[in-house]
């Protein structure tokens, strides 16, 4: 009942969007596909939910085969495109008894399962959705992706755009959802986010990188990483970008994320070198890998 | 938008009805007499009686007269040669020159036999005059025709056009209102949420084409009482066989419409289409050139216009009195009109690309 995708490939004219990409999505898995934008994130969505037909491959969503079952899948899926696309002039109820009706359902049947969400904007229901708020968008859409009760929920890119608070209460209400056994796909190009998945797909420019654990691709991390820090970050840069022996050199928040070429690295060497490029309050310290950590070494 | 969608195109009745029209008045007339005899002199008063023509001044010579004419103060210039009186009445015979301006070819069409037909009333007094001299006994033998204008008896061309311009609101409204719509919930992204549920495409076309109808009709409804109450229009024919013309007739306008937008990608892009189509169906539909006039081509195209049938029965109706038997010919073809149409944007209407 989860999904899955082999060999998919789909060109627009030149530009390759995806190329023979393959992976699994197990029943009641929350499966994240992170990668930047122009990734061919949408290009997949899209496809699955049967708007878009693959070049090569095939796919299934639900166990229906996206070419010959497309109908049925179009029953048992939600899709929250990445773009607000509700009726704007349509009040936030009359907006979720639209989609209910086009589903041949009501809201009280499957109320339950938006119960969490809906009730958050509830008091609102009169407004318009064109006058609503970015999260309560977002609240919207998700309930109109649930009113028919779906086996799938695709989620393109649902917390962009969308307030930190806002977005830390989206994920615990996927969370929730996926307690309720609905297959979960969500994209999304925050890093920090894939940790919250049971399982990250990396995709960039239609390729998929590595499919994992959030864990398990941290804990494949094949270098050390060291913070580092000093008191004029731009020369900091600069000058570990110069460095000869440097492997990989990213700004991460306060720090530069630092790794080495040699396997017997000592850092006391390089704050040497740092010293002597002018630079004081120098600071290096060993840290975790990250997904970001991670993608950055896979893309390279 | 509903407001701008009643008072706009039924504004554009009352002022189009009130001011297309093909009548030619007020024409500017002026003469050049080289004559100044008691002849011409009653020549130019009979042009001077008839409402037609306001006879502005007489120039001293033909150079001014053209002059002026160049300049668009005259329309007309009527001369008058020398020694007309005594031509007239010797050889009863004379000739006068008229000059017309022609720019616009059919107002000088009309002009023509306006003064045409002043010359020739004219010249039925001299000729009893002259005869009456010469020879009474001789009965001038003369035919005359005396026209009969049926359905329009007084040729007002506002129960012409009424009908005609409430055809193409009701034509422009409905077109653009469908060919928008679909587009625009492509470009707004709805579409795409439409599109993964189970609705059928049947289901949603005629979703879609159903408030139009009733917008359409709305139009017309009140488009009628307007034509009724202003312009005094007659509606001899059945009310209710205009609306069930009009119920299918709007069918295929929308049809049309959402065929449109199912091919677009952008509002400009359909917006011109749709303007495109329009254009070419009103200038071809008999509204404002007679259909019969064009040549053998224009003519069979004329058979793809829905517009040409709306007017058709619309006229023949509200004027004619024309029953079910008489418009069925129009009414069969627009019925296979829309199934066609509406046929096309359900199948046009892909939800997968």
């Amino acid at each position: 009942m989860g999904i899955t995708v082999s060999n998919i490939s789909k060109s627009y004219k030149d530009v390759k969007a995806l190329q023979k990409i393959s992976f699994e999505v197990k029943p009641n898995e929350l499966f994240g596909l992170i990668g930047p934008d122009g990734a061919g994130k949408t290009t997949l969505f899209r496809i699955l939910t049967t708007l878009l037909i693959a070049n090569e491959g095939h796919a299934t969503v639900a166990g229906f085969d996206v070419l010959d079952d497309f109908k049925e899948i179009r029953k048992h899926v939600g899709y929250m495109p990445g773009k607000f696309s509700l009726y704007q002039d349509l009040t936030i109820e009359e907006n979720l008894e639209f989609f209910a009706t086009i589903f041949g359902t009501t809201i009280e049947e499957n109320y339950e399962l938006i119960k969490d969400i809906y009730v958050q904007i509830e008091p609102f229901k009169d407004r318009r959705a064109g006058k609503l708020s970015g999260g309560m968008k977002q609240k919207l859409a998700l309930s109109c992706a649930l009113i028919h009760k779906p086996k799938v929920l695709f989620l393109d890119e649902p917390t962009t755009g969308v307030d930190p608070v806002s977005r830390k209460e989206f994920w615990e209400m996927l969370k929730r959802l996926q307690q309720k056994g609905i297959t979960i796909l969500v994209s999304t190009p925050y890093m920090d986010e894939a940790a919250l998945c049971d399982r990250i797909a990396l995709i960039q420019d239609g390729e998929i990188l590595q499919i994992d654990s959030p864990e398990n691709i941290v804990k494949q991390y094949p270098k050390t990483i060291y913070d580092v820090s000093a008191n004029n970050m731009y020369q900091l840069i600069n000058s570990l970008k110069a460095y000869q022996h440097q492997h990989s050199v990213y700004p991460f928040g306060e720090f530069v994320h630092y790794t080495d070429k040699r396997t017997d690295f000592n850092p006391k060497d390089l704050k040497q070198y740092l010293e002597a490029q002018q630079l004081s309050n120098i600071r290096i310290e060993k840290t975790q890998a990250t997904i970001e950590d991670s993608f950055m070494e896979l893309a390279k | 938008m509903l407001p701008i969608i009643f008072v706009l195109p039924l504004l554009q009745l009352v002022i189009l009805s009130n001011a297309a029209t093909f009548e030619v008045k007020n024409i500017k007339f002026a003469y050049i007499d080289h004559d100044h005899s008691s002849s011409s002199r009653a020549l130019i008063e009979k042009f001077e009686a008839s409402t037609y023509f306001n006879v502005l001044t007489d120039f001293p010579s033909e150079t001014q007269a053209s002059s002026a004419m160049l300049k668009g103060e005259v329309d007309v210039v009527l001369e008058i040669p020398s020694h007309f009186e005594r031509n007239l009445q010797k050889e009863k015979n004379a000739n006068l020159g008229i000059t017309i301006n022609a720019i616009d070819g059919a107002a000088a069409g009309v002009e023509n036999v306006y003064v045409s037909q002043i010359i020739q009333s004219y010249n039925k007094h001299i000729k009893t005059d002259l005869m009456q001299r010469l020879d009474a006994q001789i009965q001038p033998v003369n035919i005359a025709s005396i026209p009969l204008f049926w359905y329009n008896e007084t040729l007002n061309y506002k129960t012409y056009m009424v009908p005609g311009i409430l055809v193409l609101l009701v034509t422009m409204i409905t077109l653009f209102l469908s060919g928008m719509n679909i587009v625009r919930e492509k470009e707004i992204g709805t579409l795409e949420q439409i599109n993964v549920t189970p609705i059928k495409k049947s289901q949603f076309i005629i979703g879609k084409l159903f408030p139009f109808w009733v917008i359409g009709m709305g139009l017309l409804t009140i488009g009628l009482i307007l034509a009724r109450l202003i312009f005094d229009v007659p509606m001899i024919g059945s009310l209710f066989l205009m609306y069930f013309y009009t119920s299918i007739y709007i069918l295929v306008i929308l049809g049309m419409g959402l065929f449109i937008s199912n091919f677009t990608d952008t509002q400009q892009q359909a917006m011109f289409i749709a303007w495109f189509f329009t254009v070419i169906f009103i200038l071809m539909s008999g509204l404002f050139t007679p259909i019969e006039s064009m040549p053998e081509w224009a003519q069979t195209l004329t058979e793809f216009n829905p517009i040409k049938y709306f007017v058709e029965v619309m006229r023949m109706v509200m004027l004619k009195g024309s029953g079910l038997m008489d418009i069925l010919p129009q009414l069969i073809k627009t019925l296979v009109y829309a199934l066609i149409m509406n046929g096309l944007a359900v199948w046009s209407y892909k939800k997968a690309s």
